[in-house]
């Protein structure tokens, strides 16, 4: 079959590949020289080493926004895997209305970035000036925990229903024999469900780690980093940089940004996966 | 054992309850003062619902309707994920079937590279990726979905491939056998096996395309063409005072085709994301 299948690799690979190669591949390759270069497009390049680098390194702006996104990750990765499998728990429990309660919880993750962030805009602006405190444009606490519930609001839904699929494959015997021996739903939950869920665990705090380091819509719409960048993500502080300035350096100082952004999200999700795959166990 | 749970499973429906109201809200509120005259949005009277005096009808949503290109945005927005989800299910659950069905070195390759192109975040490749895109006139809405199957392909051949192991190889073999071609065999034998997952990526790729923002502002020409998010972000950023009533009226009629979508095909979606997560 391997030979009949190779004589019509064309029709088969190509096009993905093609594709692939114009939206990834190229723009990738380009993007790690430019981040070596000074320009304004891609053909008037003019290669100047580590500047750029060193520049970034030393931009104060950028430090902020990293600092600003690890914080807002560690809080928001906990709030959200522990409310998503709190709640798991909660409907694999045959409680009445589990499915509309269901349907309720996950429906925020289908509404885009923007319009959540406008969203919330409006409804903690509202807030912020019924209780006479500053509005989020001069609000950095504010627009910190604001983004911190708005992404809580549109994520936990999604990582309820993983948990839910994990925790329903988690064999009855298990869970019967665990109660024949006396253990306690608390024991059980920590002895039993928790390491069998271990697969489940392994994909939601990636998956939530990945978006909280790339987030940008959300902030864009909801703070766009007011004020004065102490609200900015690094996604956000990278596009701003790009984009926000005129000048010959910015482009370049934008996408060494963007290359080291770009390594930092790798080897963090590589020691993520290898950190959490580890302590999975097979049933 | 039942009957011990009992009292304390009517204490979690009724704050699971709570919870479910405190997150209709946001939506409801939207709602609510898309419905109300423009002076009766205020930050002092947004929770408050409209009265007959502050009813204003469906003039908002007319008003948007006309005045704000929303039609019209509209009609990008599902010109753009329908053919960006077809050329993404139709080519990648191709190409994934060739990368598990073929395996050398080439293959393995282009396999990595796809599962690597679904960590590098947007920025890196950002600038170049609209450049690429404007010197190869592939900035319309009506062939900007090659991009997306380019930066599309990572998630969809990953998935494709991930279940395509599990087809037993005998059943395209026998295909063959009785006189298949491999466009035959995949398009008669294997596409139809692969429903549940074409569906499952159908619905990420098309909530990623649907609700995607800044690759279309970057590749797009902002002036001719606008997404729907492309437009609720540009109207909140020009200048003048943004007129409330008309926005909210925008936000809703978002949403309410999303919602409507998800009601109707809710087990599927759900079953496809948590399909999708443990393929991942």
């Amino acid at each position: 079959m391997d030979k009949a299948l190779k004589k019509y690799a064309p029709i088969f690979v190509i096009p993905t590949t093609a594709a692939f190669i114009i939206g990834f591949v190229i723009p990738f390759i380009e993007g790690l020289y430019l981040s070596f270069c000074r320009f304004t497009t891609v053909s008037n390049a003019k290669w100047v080493g580590f500047d750029n680098f060193k520049y970034a390194l030393t931009d104060a702006d950028f430090r902020q926004s990293f600092v600003f996104t690890v914080s807002f990750a560690v809080v928001s990765i906990i709030l959200i895997n522990v409310g998503g499998l709190g709640l798991a728990l909660l409907l694999t429990r045959k409680l009445r209305g589990t499915n509309i309660f269901r349907t309720i919880f996950f429906m925020p993750n289908l509404i885009g970035g923007i319009v959540l962030g406008y969203i919330w805009q409006i409804l903690i602006n509202c807030i912020l000036s019924n209780a006479g405190k500053p509005l989020l444009a001069l609000n950095s606490t504010a627009g910190y925990w604001g983004l911190i519930i708005l992404m809580c609001w549109q994520q936990i839904g999604y990582m309820m229903i993983i948990y839910i699929a994990g925790l329903q494959n988690v064999p009855d015997d298990i869970l019967e024999a665990a109660a024949i021996d006396g253990a306690s739903p608390v024991k059980t939950f920590f002895r039993v469900k928790l390491p069998m869920i271990m697969p489940s665990i392994t994909i939601c705090v990636f998956l939530t780690l990945t978006n909280s380091f790339k987030l940008f819509d959300q902030n864009l719409a909801l703070t766009a980093g007011a004020p004065k960048h102490s609200t900015e993500m690094l996604a956000l502080n990278i596009y701003n940089t790009f984009y926000a300035r005129a000048g010959m350096q910015w482009k370049g100082y934008g996408q060494s940004k963007a290359v080291i952004f770009c390594i930092l999200v790798i080897v963090i999700s590589m020691i993520q996966l290898r950190a959490t795959r580890s302590r999975e166990v097979q049933a | 054992m039942k009957k011990k749970t009992r009292f304390t499973d009517h204490i979690w429906v009724v704050l699971l309850s709570i919870l479910a109201v405190a997150y209709l809200y946001p939506i409801f509120m939207i709602l609510i003062n898309s419905l109300k005259k423009e002076r009766a949005i205020g930050t002092s009277n947004i929770f408050s619902l409209p009265t007959s005096e502050t009813f204003a009808g469906f003039t908002n949503y007319i008003n948007a309707l006309g005045a704000q290109g929303f039609a019209k945005s509209l009609g990008y927005s599902v010109l753009i994920t329908i053919t960006a989800v077809a050329a993404i299910l139709v080519c990648c659950s191709m190409c994934a079937w060739y990368i598990t069905r073929v395996r050398n070195k080439f293959t393995s390759a282009l396999y990595y590279l796809f599962v690597f192109s679904m960590v590098v975040p947007f920025q890196m490749v950002m600038f170049t990726l609209s450049q690429t895109a404007d010197s190869l006139d592939l900035n319309k809405p009506w062939n900007i979905w090659v991009i997306y199957l380019g930066f599309g392909a990572g998630l969809a051949v990953f998935m494709f491939a991930g279940f395509m192991k599990s087809i037993p190889l005998e059943i395209e073999e026998a295909s063959m056998i009785d006189g298949c071609n491999p466009i035959q065999t995949f398009f008669l034998v294997v596409f139809p096996i692969l429903k549940p997952t074409l569906v499952s990526v159908g619905i990420l790729e098309a909530m990623w395309v649907w609700n995607d923002y800044l690759l279309p502002v970057l590749v797009l020409d902002i002036k001719k063409y606008k997404t729907i998010p492309m437009l609720i972000q540009y109207f909140r950023g020009s200048y003048g005072k943004v007129e409330m009533g008309p926005m909210m009226a925008s936000i809703m009629m978002t949403i309410i085709p999303i919602i409507i979508v998800y009601l109707l095909g809710q087990k599927q979606i759900i079953k496809g994301v948590a399909a999708g997560a443990v393929k991942g």
